[in-house]
């Protein structure tokens, strides 16, 4: 494979999909260690009504009104679900099933009421992403690289989910210690003098900047994997903390460069000459990886602890 | 037109989706009932999603065997397939591993319908345009409806609505009390594995109807809804079936009044309607319930407190026991008690100095542990122990020295 034809079609899918993978598996440590790993889920269904709200409103296609509106109907998602939890007196779970699907409801039928089948936006593009066709067009091999009138026409979408594993990277970097204490023990941090609940709904919202930021990229099944799938593989492989984060950056990017390269040549291989979906097949080598350490994975029992 | 959709007079075609979409939802209602009590509402997402990869199978097979590949029955049979090893996948990793249900079920769906995506884009490279509909086991498309596909839904969430009846004791035991349904020699796993697979049956069943994204609300807003109404089982598992017919049957009706209101979506906001007005008006736990109890009790509390302060000759400042005590006629507006209030301020003392008491003697034990600094002694004692404290207690003294 040479560079004149992997630089300009898949170094930038490959790239995304990497930040992206990587955007979504750090927050993911702290959720599936709170036990609050579908709002990954949760998430990624309310995006598509903010996206389609922002359309209607602004009547185009530009990014920065989608994100806009995607981060604002996740954090309606979030005080819904929190509102319905309490008032209700409603088990956290069902809150969340009911809010979400009623969410994407709405943002469905929003989609059907509104004019918008000339412009790029269906449910299918929202599950699935369109990562293969975020191309860079201008370059011609690896020289492209030093090349800036070349680099200024790479996807916009490279940088949206670079500014945002960088963001996450940063929160998480700043935050280490009061992420870590009020998530293993939430009662002692608050007796440090922590806030625990705003530590908490922190760590939501930077859940929410990556979803947002990868989700028009590379859609919403890569998101919700990404999320759970290497974090929870990486929690079978040790009980250190950092080592866990280590592992589960390990795996996201694993996922995403065997995904993408499956997706792409594995249908050559056996004799197909169509690719299948990238985002599709990163999750399932997500899923694989996960379950090979659920099989092997040298800490994968609870010990000391009865099984709940 | 919406009333003849509703009365089923919009042709034939209408009227079929409305009867099945109906069946379904007092299925999902009733189903949802026990796997919300489980706390397990959750599930049902990872079960939905699990099915993508079922039909994307079922299809390629019938088409490498040189069928059309849009038998429904079949279809239906892969996606119950793929969901129940869903199922085993989230129960193997909950059970046989150290993560929590949510990233099992997080894990499973993702994985699973990523999977079903592979697929998906592998049948669309196999048979250009024979795919046409697949696609709608997302979102469900009853508009396409057949006949036969009405009654392997009605058949379906018929089926499973007599299995719910028969297994709602012990379903419903293993729901409040595990421990005790054990105990008394229930299987507690085969129950639990018979609730998800009824949940699974339903799931199935509506793929058809709201796709597989929105089956999840079915199973999960009615119970959610009922519980506002009821704290008995059987109620709920009524009521929740109530709601979750009406709600397709409304949402069914009104979405065959216009081309471009998509049924799935109109049904779960339809019972998302639902939802809202118990959450508000319910007696009891509703919103506007318990506001009236709070502002009730609030009333009681200041009431209480300002007679007291009257009873002890110390000035009123807080505005609302004020308002309060002058709208019974117990006070003037400057805070000095009326003849009435004066009266009924000595009372409340009096009562407060048997309350005292009765919490201090042993023997009253039952009826101390009912004071809650505002519920009249009366209620709680015979006129005849009253009269006992008041002699122990004795009358007005002079200060002794």
């Amino acid at each position: 494979m040479s560079g004149a034809e992997f630089v300009p079609l898949s170094l930038t899918p490959l790239l995304i999909g990497v930040f992206a993978a990587v955007a979504c598996a750090l927050p993911g440590n702290f959720l599936v260690l709170r036990r609050q790993a579908l709002i990954g889920d949760a998430i990624s269904h309310v995006v598509l009504p903010g996206i389609v709200v922002a359309f209607l409103v602004t009547g185009v296609v530009a990014a920065a009104p989608m994100l806009l509106g995607a981060a604002g109907a996740a954090v309606l998602a979030v005080v819904m679900i929190e509102a319905i939890r309490r008032l209700g007196s409603i088990e956290p779970g069902a809150a969340m099933g009911l809010t979400f699907t009623t969410l994407f409801a709405a943002g469905v039928l929003l989609l059907e009421q509104s004019d918008t089948s000339g412009v790029h936006l269906d449910v299918e593009h929202a599950l699935y992403g369109n990562l293969e066709s975020l191309i860079w067009l201008d370059a011609v091999g690896w020289e492209s690289l030093a090349d800036p009138s070349a680099l200024a026409g790479l996807p916009v979408e490279l940088f949206r989910v670079a500014i945002a594993l960088v963001g996450v990277a940063g929160f998480l970097w700043v935050f280490w210690r009061p992420l870590v204490l009020s998530t293993f023990d939430e009662g002692f941090a608050q007796t440090m003098g922590m806030r625990t609940k705003g530590i908490g709904l922190a760590l939501v919202v930077v859940a929410a900047i990556a979803a947002v930021a990868s989700f028009d990229a590379v859609g919403s099944i890569i998101v919700i994997a990404m999320f759970i799938c290497p974090p929870a593989a990486a929690r079978l492989m040790t009980n250190r903390l950092e080592a866990q984060v280590a592992w589960s950056v390990g795996f996201a990017m694993m996922s995403a460069v065997l995904g993408y390269v499956l997706a792409g040549y594995g249908p050559i291989w056996f004799g197909f000459d169509n690719a299948v979906s990238a985002a599709g097949m990163i999750a399932t080598v997500s899923g694989v990886i996960l379950a090979l350490a659920a099989l092997f994975g040298p800490c994968r029992k609870r010990l000391g602890a009865p099984a709940v | 037109m919406l009333w003849d959709a509703l009365t089923l007079q919009l042709g034939y075609n209408a009227t079929l989706v409305t009867v099945g979409a109906a069946l379904l939802g007092v299925a999902a209602g009733v189903t949802g009932t026990f796997l919300y009590l489980r706390k397990r509402a959750l599930v049902s997402d990872a079960i939905s999603h699990a099915t993508l990869p079922g039909v994307a199978l079922a299809f390629i097979v019938m088409v490498a065997l040189g069928s059309d590949g849009r038998n429904l029955p079949f279809l239906l049979l892969g996606a119950a397939v793929s969901s129940w090893l869903g199922l085993l996948c989230v129960n193997w990793l909950t059970g046989r591993t150290r993560l929590a249900e949510d990233a099992a079920i997080g894990a499973v769906l993702s994985v699973f319908f990523g999977f079903g995506v592979v697929l998906l884009t592998v049948i669309q490279t196999l048979s250009a345009g024979r795919a046409a509909g697949l696609e709608g086991f997302l979102l469900g498309s009853t508009a396409g409806m057949l006949f036969n596909d009405a009654v392997v839904i009605a058949v379906g969430g018929l089926l499973t609505l007599l299995l719910v009846v028969a297994l709602r004791r012990p379903m419903s035991l293993v729901a409040f009390d595990p421990e005790f349904a054990a105990a008394s020699g229930v299987n507690v796993q085969r129950v639990d594995l018979a609730i998800m697979g009824l949940a699974m049956a339903v799931t199935v069943v509506g793929l058809k109807v709201v796709g597989l994204v929105l089956i999840v609300a079915m199973l999960i807003i009615p119970p959610v809804t009922a519980r506002f109404w009821t704290d008995r089982t059987d109620r709920m598992a009524l009521i929740s079936g109530a709601c979750g017919g009406l709600a397709a049957w409304a949402g069914a009706a009104l979405s065959a009044t216009a081309p471009a209101l998509p049924t799935g979506p109109i049904i779960v906001l339809t019972s998302f309607a639902l939802f809202a007005v118990s959450l508000l008006l319910a007696p009891g736990r509703g919103l506007l319930a318990v506001a009236l109890r709070h502002r009730r009790f609030q009333r009681r509390v200041h009431m209480r407190q300002g007679l007291l302060a009257l009873a002890s000759g110390q000035p009123i400042y807080e505005r609302f026991t004020l308002n309060l005590l002058k709208r019974a006629g117990l006070a003037h507006a400057d805070g000095v008690a009326t003849e009435d209030g004066k009266a009924r301020a000595a009372k409340a003392l009096r009562d407060e100095k048997r309350w005292e008491f009765v919490r201090a003697d042993q023997a009253f034990e039952s009826a101390a542990a009912m004071y809650d600094g505002l519920r009249e002694i009366e209620t709680v004692l015979t006129s005849d122990q009253i009269a006992e404290i008041d002699r122990r207690i004795g009358g007005p003294r002079g200060v002794t020295v």
